[in-house]
């Protein structure tokens, strides 16, 4: 009788490991997955005065199409659901929760602009749904610990400034600065990192800062000003098309300062050329991403793959705006992503798993630039390289650059 | 006291982009008595229209006066389709059909020409106007424009008997038709020369701000502000405005301590509000009285 | 007999048709929480506050004939009212309501004593400045420790009271409907009244008004304010149903939005607003879905079709209609 108690006491225990490892093996989903797809949400301004950005949306949807006709993810496809919200936050709050709540996504990815963030940031974290690699630098989106389902993609705005701030003292460290920026959270975010990079100097190096709103036709009376302040070093921090009214207007009133451009606008074709490939000889800047509009790149494999995808998926593309590669590297991490999550598609599974990528290269980063995230660590891309336009092309100077900073 | 000075000369260089889009905003309100809100993205589209010529490979001053012509006619056919169906409706709906127009004319342009930054070509170069200074030759080129248009449109609308009739139809519609003036298409004319109008001055001003389908939107804005200080009656008028207005607003985000470089746009605006209470007609504007 | 009477006159009032679709409606309207998901909740939600902005223009616009292009200024007023109430003073949401509506009066009275002296488009561009130049004052550096400056200023919703059984969206939603119904009463009840009448009297016939003793001056700034207090209204429930507020959520886009519903729901009618707001909210939305690229100018395309097939509004449409059925009707007995 006791060796059948403990036959039957045996065979319970084995039945029971392996249920258990089976329950292990077996799908789980959220609502936004099942077998056959995966549904991901994204907030776009596809009307209104930041409509260039759309792009971005554009862009995604082009390659998650090809990753769709390759196949999938894990044998899933991808339904990508972008919405409008017009750069307006009221808006962005009504389209998350409809994607949220209506549409029922995993994940909510690259949704754009600070404000529309900010909105929705607090609903998505009460919903505990991902709010992932969202499409704006600014330096509050890598906050783990108020913010666990929210985590930032490009390198923060400050990040890039301190860059900058840290080359200044250490190549001119007696130079005064004029500073051109827009006037909003990107903007500032960038005017803060550089205040903040310089330390007890800023007050000193630091003479003239003026800002301009999207609504100002031309940069040019901020121009004028910033050459009467007498400054040497000219940090201009523009969006593409006030970039390249700003570098055009220094040449034409024969203003010749050290001039720091923020990333957002360093693309060739998109900025530089209209400004005059002549104005901008000399511009140093920093990146992350290769310029697609750089003629040394023709033979580099990662730009050939994203030539490919361009020619195949998104033809009516514009092939010289940054916004395009951007996209493109943004999905591609993604896709690293939930390839990781295997057939384990929670929302929380989703966020352990963006936030365990290791040294991660994707093919149009710059060399030696690696996506890096940890449970502490919700900045994905934290390096730039500094570089130099010599006339014709981006060239680096010095090694990639870790930019430390603050938090927010 | 240099600083003031360069201000004030990027100002009229500014204030020249202003100055040719409320040119074209008085043409449409003399001719139909309403603002037209999609006047800006008119401009805008006709200057891509020039763009895409200039692409195909058209010398510039062809593709100049064959969109000037194109617009025209655009601007005929905009009137006769969309706004005559709706004469009847009541003033307020037809702001919203401009509104409606505005969208469209956007919405079109990003999607056929994307929104990324275009260069248009400069007839006049762009070397600085005498040396070093801050105004250049397509500025001073952009004035004698705007001059040569002001004349025209003065000849136009004194001398000829068209010009008068449509001076009739705006004034007194229905004694203009009494007296025999095909009013409907007196109408349709000034919006065609409106178009006309705004694609110069888009083609102006794109050099300079780069061509991109939100190009016009403040512009609009600005133009309106001149049109309304100079006298929306007054073409002459509304050129003095919109110069006003870019030196008025350059000068206030440079010298007005704290809060000037942010709030330049208020300023602007805050000043055109004020003239508007001691002048309600503008400047230069004539007087409307009626009859009680 | 007396009680025979007034079942007469119960019956009577529930033979016009007025009074019987509002009836339908607010059974509609207080049924629809627990039948609706949440988030289509959120939408009617932000629909009504948009109809109570609306009916602030109407006010004005509609019935005063003052040209306003520069409402999202008010309602921006009202928002960040409420928002710094609850963010920095940490008073009670409800309280908010009342506080901005009172500010937005005296503002809107403010502004309408220098408006007095523009005419039609004139008073449209100052309207219209106002409204481009309130996301550039919400963000400048004097304001910006009250404002959030760009960042804005993020609320926590508040949660249904005394313990009832209804989730915030609900709950915010029947708030938003009890002063909808609220206003939109008294609204009625001013318009009928000898002020109305005053008002109607100026937009229609000013010369003869003053000549019969109205206070030009008085009136119109009074209704200025009256109709700023509605749209501050409207902005501070706004700010409580969306929990955030910054600059960019009011440009003047919204005011020209604002300005749309206006003429779609008809000019100088109240229950038109409702429409109106509910045209704002969801008519860009079909827009999108009929085209993602072409967004706006389906939206556009739209608008054209609607003023085209309802020159006054909806509620000139519904006014035809009524006409048409009654005509028959009457002609029938």
């Amino acid at each position: 009788m006791k060796r059948q108690g403990l036959y039957l006491l045996t065979a319970a225990a084995l039945a029971l490991a392996f249920g258990m490892s089976s329950a292990f093996a077996q799908k789980k989903y959220d609502p936004g997955a099942s077998d056959t797809e995966i549904k991901i949400g994204n907030i776009n301004p596809y009307s209104g005065p930041a409509s260039a950005y759309g792009l971005i949306g554009k862009t995604i949807a082009a390659y998650f199409n090809k990753v769709n006709a390759e196949g999938g993810i894990n044998g899933r496809k991808i339904n990508f659901i972008s919405y409008d919200d017009a750069y307006s936050p009221p808006k962005a709050v009504e389209q998350a929760r409809k994607l949220v709540e209506s549409d029922e996504v995993l994940l909510i990815f690259q949704s754009l602009g600070t404000p529309s963030n900010t909105a929705i940031q607090k609903y998505m974290n009460a919903k505990k749904v991902p709010q992932l690699f969202v499409a704006t630098g600014a330096t509050k989106w890598g906050d783990p610990k108020h913010f666990p389902w929210t985590m930032g993609w490009q390198p923060p705005y400050q990040a890039e400034a301190r860059i900058y701030a840290k080359y200044l003292l250490d190549k001119h460290p007696n130079a005064k600065i004029g500073i051109l920026y827009q006037n909003d959270d990107y903007g500032k975010d960038y005017v803060k990192g550089m205040t903040d990079g310089l330390g007890a100097k800023a007050t000193t190096m630091i003479v003239a800062e003026q800002p301009y709103e999207t609504s100002d036709p031309t940069v040019d009376s901020q121009m004028v000003n910033l050459k009467a302040s007498g400054a040497e070093v000219f940090f201009n921090v523009t969006t593409p098309k006030f970039a390249a009214q700003a570098i055009k207007k220094s040449a034409e009133i024969g203003w010749k300062p050290l001039h720091l451009l923020n990333n957002v606008s360093q693309s060739i074709g998109g900025v530089l050329k209209p400004a005059g490939l002549d104005n901008s000889t000399g511009i140093l800047s920093s990146y992350y991403l290769k310029d697609a509009t750089d003629p040394g790149l023709t033979n580099d494999s990662g730009y050939k793959d994203w030539l490919a995808f361009m020619d195949k998926y998104f033809a009516e593309g514009d092939k010289t705006s940054s916004f395009t590669v951007y996209g493109y590297t943004a999905a591609q991490t993604l896709v690293q992503v939930l390839k990781q999550c295997g057939d384990n598609l929670t929302h929380a599974n989703v966020m352990k798993q963006a936030a365990a990528l290791k040294d991660l290269e994707l093919g149009m980063l710059l060399p030696g630039i690696k996506i890096n995230t940890s449970e502490t660590d919700f900045y994905p891309i934290k390096q730039l390289q500094m570089q130099r336009f010599n006339g014709e092309r981006w060239q680096s100077i010095g090694p990639v650059m870790s930019g430390d900073f603050g938090g927010s | 006291m240099e600083l003031f000075l360069q201000q004030v000369i990027a100002g009229l260089s500014t204030g020249g982009i202003y100055a040719c889009m409320a040119l074209a905003i008085v043409m449409i309100y003399q001719a139909i008595d309403q603002l037209n809100f999609a006047q800006g993205e008119m401009a805008m589209f006709s200057t891509f229209i020039a763009w895409q010529l200039l692409q195909w490979g058209l010398p510039y001053w062809v593709a100049f006066f064959l969109t000037i012509a194109i617009s025209f006619l655009v601007g005929i056919v905009i009137e006769r389709v969309v706004f005559k169906p709706l004469k009847s409706a009541p003033v307020l709906s037809h702001v919203v059909i401009f509104i409606a127009l505005f969208g469209i004319l956007n919405s079109g342009a990003g999607f056929i020409w994307d929104f990324t930054v275009k260069t248009f070509p400069n007839p006049f170069g762009t070397k600085p106007l005498f040396g070093q200074s801050v105004i250049s030759i397509h500025d001073a080129g952009m004035i004698v424009v705007i001059s040569i248009l002001l004349v025209l449109l003065f000849a136009f609308f004194r001398y000829t008997r068209v010009g008068l009739a449509m001076r009739a139809t705006a004034a007194n519609p229905d004694s203009a038709r009494l007296v025999g003036i095909r009013v409907g298409w007196m109408i349709a004319l000034g919006w065609g020369m409106a178009a006309a109008i705004g694609a110069v001055a888009g083609m102006m001003i794109a050099p300079v701000v780069f061509l991109e389908p939100n190009m016009m939107l403040s512009i609009l804005l600005y133009g309106f502000a001149g049109a309304v200080v100079g006298g929306l009656t007054s073409p002459f008028g509304a050129v003095v405005g919109g110069f006003s207005v870019g030196v008025i607003e350059n000068l206030a985000g440079t010298f007005i301590p704290y809060v000037g470089r942010e709030l330049k746009l208020t300023i602007a605006l805050a000043l055109i509000v004020a003239v508007l209470t001691v002048r309600p007609s503008g400047l230069f504007g004539r007087v409307v009285v009626t009859r009680v | 007999m007396a009680q025979s009477r007034e079942w007469t006159n119960v019956h009577a009032a529930l033979a016009r048709p007025e009074v019987t679709l509002t009836i339908v409606v607010l059974t509609v309207a207080i049924v629809l929480p627990f039948a609706v998901k949440s988030f289509v909740l959120f939408q009617l939600t932000l629909a009504m506050i948009y109809g109570v902005a609306i009916l602030g223009l109407n006010l004005l616009t509609g019935f005063n004939g003052q040209f306003s292009l520069g409402h999202s200024a008010f309602f921006a007023l009202g928002a960040y009212t409420a928002a710094i109430m609850m963010d920095h003073f940490e008073i009670a949401y409800y309280w908010t309501l009342p506080a901005a509506g009172l500010i937005c009066l005296v503002f809107g009275f403010l502004f309408g004593l220098p408006a007095l002296r523009l005419e039609g488009i004139y008073l449209a561009l100052a309207t219209f400045s106002l409204a481009v130049a309130t996301p550039q004052i919400l963000k400048s550096t004097p304001l910006e420790p009250w404002t959030g400056g760009v960042q804005g200023i993020v609320i926590i919703k508040p949660d249904a009271p005394f313990g009832l059984p209804l989730s915030s969206d609900q709950w915010l939603y029947f708030l938003t409907l009890a002063v909808v119904v609220l206003m939109f009463v008294c609204a009625a009840n001013l318009i009928d009244s000898r002020t109305g009448r005053a008002i109607i009297a100026i937009r229609d016939h000013p010369i003869a008004a003053r000549a019969m003793g109205i206070n030009i001056a008085f009136y119109k700034s009074v209704t200025f304010g009256v109709s700023a207090l509605y749209t501050g209204v409207a902005g501070a429930l706004g700010a409580i149903v969306i929990q955030f507020v910054a600059p960019d959520s009011f440009t003047f886009t919204f005011a020209i939005a604002l300005f749309v519903g206006l003429v779609v729901g008809g000019v100088g009618s109240i229950p038109g607003a409702l429409f109106g707001g509910l045209f704002v909210l969801f008519v860009p939305n079909i827009a999108e879905q009929v085209s993602k690229g072409l967004a706006g100018a389906v939206y556009g395309v739209i608008l054209i079709l609607v003023i085209y097939l309802m020159p006054s509004g909806s509620a000139g449409l519904v006014r035809l209609i009524v006409s048409k059925v009654t005509r028959d009707s009457v002609q029938q007995t």
